[in-house]
């Protein structure tokens, strides 16, 4: 029997996790469009990138894991850690929605990670430098791909656009969350590991809103919400993925293919 | 009749394994536009590192030789061996021509 790990919240491993975990919850949310996806081209798209988030997480896993020092690996911080113990972004683990939801989350997220990763090549953690190497190119793919599909479907057809103005109703608010400030982001920024998430918010909200424009899209008002998934405390649906994320590990400890 | 095109066009879809090779067809897909259609031959066709470039091209722009002709067009080069220049002797520092 294998019990939940029991995680030491340095800030250094929790800044790493809220990366990894923000990755690998939105990766389990792109993975349940395989075999449901609009058009079969659009298929493998998702599951592409989603395996694309998989490895991105899978590294930094590890890292966070080495610098925890209680010798747990990928596996372990994947899916042995209790809910409270996550730290992803909140937008990431509301459910995957219809396909404009999708596309909308994936561009805000994916631009925000393009960000955040550019600054983690300067990262003083030479692992997480390394990483962001190989990943910077992975979510730039990934922040045209979802652009493209947001300025189609806003500009498309009156029901692609009645789709995206829900879509944006449904997941602006959660948006603040990726440019919160606490003391692990500060930690972050003070020993150089990466950037303060707050400073990314002025040229990811020029970015997108470049691509509302070309979209004929207004952004909306600024909301006061304020995500909590960044803390460990997370919403309804986070319990789910995970029951389904875990399920294998969970039912037979230790298996592997 | 209605004008509205419910399905997306189709095209084929060339991959460049690496930098001084021709692109080779590899297949096909359904694309709203050009840049779709590169898009998704990226996604479908070079993810297991299959390709360093992509062309597609829309199939309808794609002029073919009508299989009816194929007796006509092709056959008559059957018997005529001497074409292949298999018949020189090749000096031995141009032995992989």
């Amino acid at each position: 029997m294998t019990a939940s790990i029991q995680l030491r919240r340095a800030p250094e491993v929790q800044y790493l996790l809220r990366i990894a975990d923000t990755n690998l919850i939105l990766a389990q949310r792109l993975a349940e469009w395989c075999g449901h996806a609009p058009v079969l081209e659009e298929d493998i798209a998702l599951a592409n990138m989603a395996l694309d988030l998989v490895g991105q997480s899978r590294a930094l896993l590890t890292r966070a894991g080495e610098l925890e020092g209680r010798g747990h690996d990928e596996d372990h911080l994947a899916f042995l850690r209790d809910e409270r113990d996550y730290f992803n972004a909140t937008l990431v683990e509301l459910p995957r929605g219809d396909f404009a939801f999708t596309v909308l989350r994936n561009l805000f997220i994916a631009t925000w990670s393009k960000l955040l990763w550019e600054k983690l090549l300067n990262s003083s953690d030479a692992e997480v430098a390394a990483i962001a190497g190989k990943a910077v190119k992975e979510v730039r793919y990934h922040q045209q791909h979802a652009a493209d599909w947001v300025v189609r479907l806003a500009d498309g057809t009156p029901e692609s656009r009645r789709r995206v103005d829900a879509a944006l109703d449904d997941a602006w608010r959660y948006t603040n969350e990726l440019f919160g400030t606490d003391a692990v982001d500060e930690h972050a920024h003070t020993s150089g590991i990466g950037p303060r998430w707050a400073n990314l918010q002025a040229p990811w909200l020029a970015e997108i809103t470049a691509v509302f424009d070309e979209a004929g899209l207004a952004l909306p008002k600024a909301s006061g919400y304020q995500g909590t998934g960044t803390r460990g405390v997370h919403s309804e649906h986070m319990g789910r993925i995970l029951t389904e994320m875990q399920h294998l590990q969970r039912s037979f400890p230790g298996g592997v293919w | 009749m209605s004008t509205v095109q419910n399905e997306w066009p189709l095209w084929e879809v060339f991959v460049r394994s690496k930098a001084g090779l021709d692109h080779k067809h590899c297949g096909s897909l359904h694309a709203a536009d050009a840049k779709m259609a590169i898009q998704m031959g990226r996604d479908v066709y070079t993810r297991r590192q299959e390709g360093v470039s992509v062309w597609v091209v829309r199939s309808d722009q794609i002029v073919a030789s009508d299989p009816g002709d194929k007796a006509m067009y092709f056959d008559p080069a059957e018997d005529k061996v001497y074409r292949h220049p298999t018949f020189y002797e090749l000096p031995k520092s141009l032995d992989h021509m």
